[in-house]
């Protein structure tokens, strides 16, 4: 057996971590310091998913809620496997089955899961906002797992980790962001991420949804994909929400693949080593070509395994915060 | 760094208990006991719990390199996803990432803190480790104990045994992590 060398990169602190919020609303309000705390957390809980065992009892006792009022399947999962990961016990509430469907208010249901003792609820919403009123009005922690156009924030957390742990680092890096910017809460927290830990963004997608308004957060707003696709280092392809979208956004999902679409022949014209990034569900054919998601650029799925990693870390810090008597 | 001068003391009213040549003298103490008790070597990774167990796992590692020839493993065990005490922490510990050989099974591991205390992070380390697999035995390397014992606990090399009061602090200081002169000091809180 040889030496190992890697405590020479591990810089130990005796310092807590910096964290002191139980809640995770958006991203908005974060720091560059607190994203990187959180991506280095995450460093830290995705090697927990390579043990033999794999669990720790970081949030043994601890009752997470899975509280969402708007449908998800990998998003929820993601938190309900992150808890488990932690030891702490998961209850799934689903809109449909709820009381919600009966008229009681989102605060009533919320001030009831809490009066049973949950610790963390994790809120998809269709509102924007609804995980801030929560927030305010609970002792639980509170994480956002999407509220309405505002933020998904551990979405953007798992896209930067996974820029940062395929391209070294996040500074310097141009991403473009592609598609229906206007709907999306995913777009605005990577926004927020991205450019907080010294990203240059470019948002493409046609005018009806990628306005111009939005180069007042810092980004730079095209709508000609192939003048992008040269000098980016990573593409992150949104998906177009047929569920949300109205007609009169683009004509057809023919004419958003022929402009917007990621062809084979448009990811040629990317740099080598350039990354492929999705938030899934992926639609094959319209804003991704099937042989493109399944290439060597693709990481989509590792941003799946990211995802549980970043989660983790947010339950820990949230939940830690929250648990000091 | 001049190694004869004091450095400064880490809280008012702190008193000196070893120097940067003493620590030395206890860490090649340490590394020769290891070299004893452990005829091959080439199975023994020594292992530090953060953050200061990391620097004493590295010191040791090379003055066992430096006496022996053979270099051992040294890696990092994460403590904070472990621990039973979240809820006493104002702000979460931090998470380090444990950097740990593959196979744990014919290996010896020695754990390496700066002081032993109530116990109850080494168990957090040993719950940690098993985890990843079983080792062959773990031992326990210390440079500070100070007593007070909340499990049943041992270590098996200690640098310096230091009788205390429960309201006395122990604090280390490594010029590698800290940027202040190796010492190790005792105060009243």
């Amino acid at each position: 057996m040889s030496a190992a060398t890697p405590l020479q990169q591990q810089k130990p602190t005796n310092q807590p971590a910096p964290w002191t919020r139980k809640d995770l609303v958006g991203l908005q309000e974060l720091s560059a310091e607190e994203i990187t705390l959180v991506l280095d957390t995450a460093a830290a809980f995705k090697d927990v998913g390579t043990r033999e065992i794999k669990k720790v009892p970081a949030l043994r006792g601890q009752t997470m809620v899975n509280l969402f009022v708007e449908a998800s399947t990998r998003t929820r999962v993601s938190f309900e496997l992150a808890a488990h990961r932690l030891s702490a016990d998961v209850i799934n509430v689903s809109a449909s089955s709820s009381s919600l469907t009966k008229g009681e208010t989102l605060k009533d249901t919320a001030k009831n899961l809490e009066a049973l003792h949950a610790d963390i609820i994790v809120l998809r919403h269709s509102s924007a906002g609804a995980s801030q009123f929560l927030a305010e009005r609970l002792e639980a922690s509170v994480i956002n797992a999407g509220d309405g156009a505002h933020e998904h924030p551990t979405q953007a957390l798992l896209d930067t980790f996974t820029v940062r742990e395929k391209l070294g680092r996040v500074a310097g890096i141009h991403v473009a962001i592609i598609g229906d910017i206007l709907f999306s809460r995913v777009a605005r927290s990577n926004i927020h991420a991205l450019l907080k830990l010294g990203a240059k963004v470019t948002l493409v997608g046609p005018s009806t949804l990628v306005p111009r308004e939005f180069e007042r957060l810092g980004v730079t707003v095209t709508h000609d994909l192939d003048s992008v696709l040269p000098a980016v280092d990573v593409v992150n392809l949104l998906r177009i929400q047929h569920e949300r979208q109205r007609k009169e956004y683009f004509p057809s999902l023919g004419e958003y693949t022929a402009l917007f679409g990621l062809t084979k022949q448009r990811a040629e014209r990317l740099k080598p080593g350039a990354l492929v990034m999705h938030p899934g569900p992926i639609n094959r054919g319209v804003e991704i070509d099937s042989d493109i998601a399944d290439s060597s650029r693709s990481v989509i799925l590792d941003q799946v395994t990211n995802g549980l990693a970043v989660r983790m870390a947010v339950l820990y810090l949230c939940a830690g915060v929250r648990a000091f008597k | 760094m001049n190694p004869t001068s004091t450095p400064p003391a880490p809280a008012p009213g702190a008193t000196l208990i070893l120097d940067c040549a003493a620590i030395e003298r206890c860490l090649k103490r340490i590394a020769h006991e290891i070299i004893e008790r452990n005829p091959d070597l080439s199975t023994v990774a020594l292992i530090g719990i953060p953050s200061r167990g990391i620097e004493i796992a590295r010191r040791l590692a090379a003055y066992i390199t430096e006496f022996s020839g053979t270099a051992p493993f040294t890696g990092v065990v994460d403590v904070a996803m472990h621990r039973d005490d979240l809820h006493r922490h104002r702000l979460p510990p931090r998470v380090e990432r444990t950097i740990l050989p593959g196979d744990l099974s014919k290996l010896t591991i020695v754990l390496t803190d700066d002081v032993l205390f109530s116990g109850r992070t080494c168990r957090a380390a040993m719950d940690s480790i098993s985890s990843f697999g079983r080792p062959a035995r773990i031992q326990y390397a210390v440079l500070v104990d100070r007593g007070h014992r909340e499990l049943p606990i041992r270590a098996d090399y200690v640098g310096k045994n230091l009788p205390t009061s429960h309201g006395q602090r122990v604090h280390v200081r490594f010029e590698a992590t800290d940027g202040i002169a190796d010492s190790v000091w005792m105060s009243h809180d």
